[in-house]
């Protein structure tokens, strides 16, 4: 394994008595997708500050690209590109003018920081709009404006604050899209911070759930789900055509089936609770024994269920003083 | 040193783009509209004025009349050198009352920050590029009045009166400076623009009104009865009073062009018989008069960099959010 390109240690900060990020561990490949989960306020732009070295931490270090962001941050801004939540542009200055300032401050010469703005506004779709001032832009506009600003100076990560906040579902879902397809191509590290799971987990290789400044868990949806839902994690319900009797005859066969750990039934509804993944067996086993199947509808757990979870043990802790 | 041709560039970008944006602002319309108008007038005035002036033999500044025509008037409107004195603050203050809160506001200022500069370039470019602006704005007007000047009298310059206005203008501009400096570290320690505003509004109020009114009061209260005090006491307590009162920059500005413009003054402070005894009342040659303002000059640039050195202070360790 190559050396991770964003790598915490450790990190702390504190305001005051307020511990914002609590001893953050984290290590970020490259050409990841990495989401940074976390309800508001749980720190996620506090660490977002320090591995840019836009504010100082009160222990522990930040490495990004090799660098040690804190103390040598202009190193680390030139390889990565930082989108904040709510970002502003120059009102009076148009779409294009504020991509090539941006594009100068980063060492690209006039001639070639044009020709590069308007290849990026042309590839997020503001090709039409990039003389247009940029007061008079939507939200959604200003976010894709956003992604082209990171991009103009070619950066090796990119980190996203809040990527998708204040966009529509539909602008959301292009965005991510966007975002992955980038990433793909160009072999871009992504961090985004975010606290829509749902969004999330379209795009994101890998999740960290960060909660009250603390990393919980890390890993992909897959492994945050079997940790913490552990053996019930798959649960399969069948329709079917007749109510099933009760007692149900077949229980005792179904019992066989070492995956299978708990059954519910309501009428015509069956829930089956397995240790794995175990939807297809179950069918044909109901089809062979000639029942009708209406319908089935493997439950898999997201990362709601992930969050709440942890909201739920993370509210138990705060009750135990 | 390494890093060093990586990091100049950017500043020259952030000039650039400034002076683009404070010359694309209506505020600098407005304010090039009333410095141009007042230069105006107050040119208008003085050159009517002008032969009564240099025949005056009594007065011994006579035979400078390019200085002349910035200092005298006909008592309908102050003269261009008084006017200034007012303006300038207005113009420092008006050209950074806003400079960084306004890019936090905008959330610019985050998305700055995290291109590859150093924090203190921001700062820097927004001080010169305002000082590029208000330098050109003084000196394209001191050399509109010469060059008018030279039309309207067919007059010759003497090269002391040359250096004088440009004595004047290094002046205008060093006081705009400390100005531009105080108003920028108003916008950095303020979030809102409108409060950085109205606090650099309240001192310069304060300095041009009140500080007078507060020494004398003050000075009053502590002074003995004059009657009672030998001649080296009164010149002791004038002498107070003339150095609190040079506290505020306003008085170190008018102390200093008085004198840059008015070859005859000697002496800023009071000058007891024997001091005046023999002397002739004479214009000073520009090395002398220079050397009487030295102390006031310095005061200045001093106030300045302090004024910037307090915003680097307030700026560099902060921490910025979007």
């Amino acid at each position: 394994m190559s050396s991770p390109i964003i790598s915490l240690k450790g990190l702390t900060k504190h305001y005051g008595s307020l511990k914002a990020v609590d001893d953050l561990n984290l290590d970020v490949q490259k050409a990841e997708i990495f989401g940074l989960l976390g309800p508001n306020g749980a720190g996620k732009t506090t660490s977002i500050l320090m591995m840019l070295g836009l504010t100082e931490p009160s222990s522990g270090t930040a490495h990004v690209c090799g660098y040690n962001a804190t103390s040598n941050p202009i190193a680390v801004k030139k390889k990565v590109g930082y989108m904040p939540d709510n970002l502003g542009f120059y009102d009076q200055m148009s779409a294009l003018e504020n991509l090539v300032y941006i594009g100068r401050l980063n060492g690209l010469a006039e001639t070639k920081g044009k020709a590069r703005a308007i290849e990026l506004l042309e590839l997020l779709g503001l090709k039409d709009v990039m003389h247009k001032k940029t007061g008079t832009f939507s939200r959604g506009m200003k976010q894709r404006l956003g992604l082209a600003d990171v991009l103009i100076k070619e950066p090796e990560v990119i980190i996203l604050d809040e990527p998708t906040l204040g966009i529509d579902p539909a602008g959301v879902k292009d965005f991510l899209a966007l975002i992955k397809q980038l990433s793909k191509q160009q072999g871009l590290t992504v961090l985004l911070s975010s606290h829509h799971l749902h969004q999330v987990q379209q795009v994101c290789d890998r999740v960290g759930i960060f909660v009250n400044g603390k990393l919980l868990a890390q890993g992909n949806i897959d492994t945050l789900s079997q940790s913490l839902f552990g053996t019930d994690a798959f649960v399969t319900t069948i329709n079917l055509t007749q109510a099933v009797p009760q007692p149900w005859p077949l229980e005792t066969e179904l019992k066989q089936f070492d995956a299978l750990k708990k059954i519910m039934i309501h009428d015509q509804e069956i829930e089956f609770t397995c240790s794995r993944e175990f939807t297809a067996p179950l069918v044909r086993f109901l089809v062979e024994k000639g029942y009708d199947i209406l319908g089935v509808h493997q439950k898999s757990y997201g990362l709601d269920e992930i969050y709440q979870k942890y909201f739920e043990s993370n509210s138990i802790n705060q009750t135990k003083p | 040193m390494k890093s060093q041709p990586a990091t100049r560039k950017p500043f020259g970008v952030m000039v650039h783009k400034e002076i683009a944006d404070q010359i694309r602002s209506w505020r600098f319309a407005v304010l090039i509209a009333l410095i141009l108008l007042t230069f105006i007038a107050s040119m208008y005035v003085s050159l009517s004025n002008i032969k009564s002036a240099t025949g005056n033999t009594n007065d011994p500044d006579r035979i400078f009349l390019y200085l002349k025509l910035l200092t005298i008037t006909d008592n309908s409107i102050p003269p261009f050198h008084v006017f200034l004195s007012f303006l300038a603050p207005l113009l420092g203050i008006s050209l950074g009352f806003d400079a960084v809160n306004s890019e936090q506001n905008n959330g610019t200022l985050i998305r700055l920050m995290a291109q590859p500069l150093y924090r203190d370039n921001l700062l820097l470019a927004k001080f010169a590029s305002a000082m590029v602006i208000v330098s050109s704005l003084f000196v394209a007007l001191a050399l509109l009045m010469i060059g008018g000047g030279l039309i309207l009298t067919g007059v010759r310059i003497e090269p002391e009166e040359f250096l004088r206005i440009l004595g004047f203008i290094a002046l205008t501009i060093a006081y705009v400076a400390f100005w531009l400096s105080l108003s920028i570290t108003l916008s950095v320690r303020f979030k809102q623009a409108a409060t950085s505003a109205l606090v650099a509004i309240g001192i310069w109020l304060f300095f041009t009104i009140f500080y007078q009114i507060v020494i004398n009061l003050i000075i009053k209260s502590i002074i003995p009865d004059p009657n009672f005090l030998s001649q080296a006491q009164v010149m002791y307590y004038n002498e107070l009073i003339l150095n609190l009162s040079r506290i505020a920059p306003n008085q170190l500005y008018t102390d200093g062009i008085t004198t840059l413009l008015m070859p005859s003054v000697r002496s800023l402070g009071p000058i007891t018989m024997e001091q005046m005894a023999g002397a002739i009342p004479s214009p000073l040659p520009f090395k002398e008069s220079l050397m009487i303002v030295w102390p006031q000059v310095s005061g200045l640039l001093a106030s300045t960099i302090a004024c910037f050195a307090l915003a680097y202070y307030l700026f560099m360790r902060r921490e910025i959010r979007g």
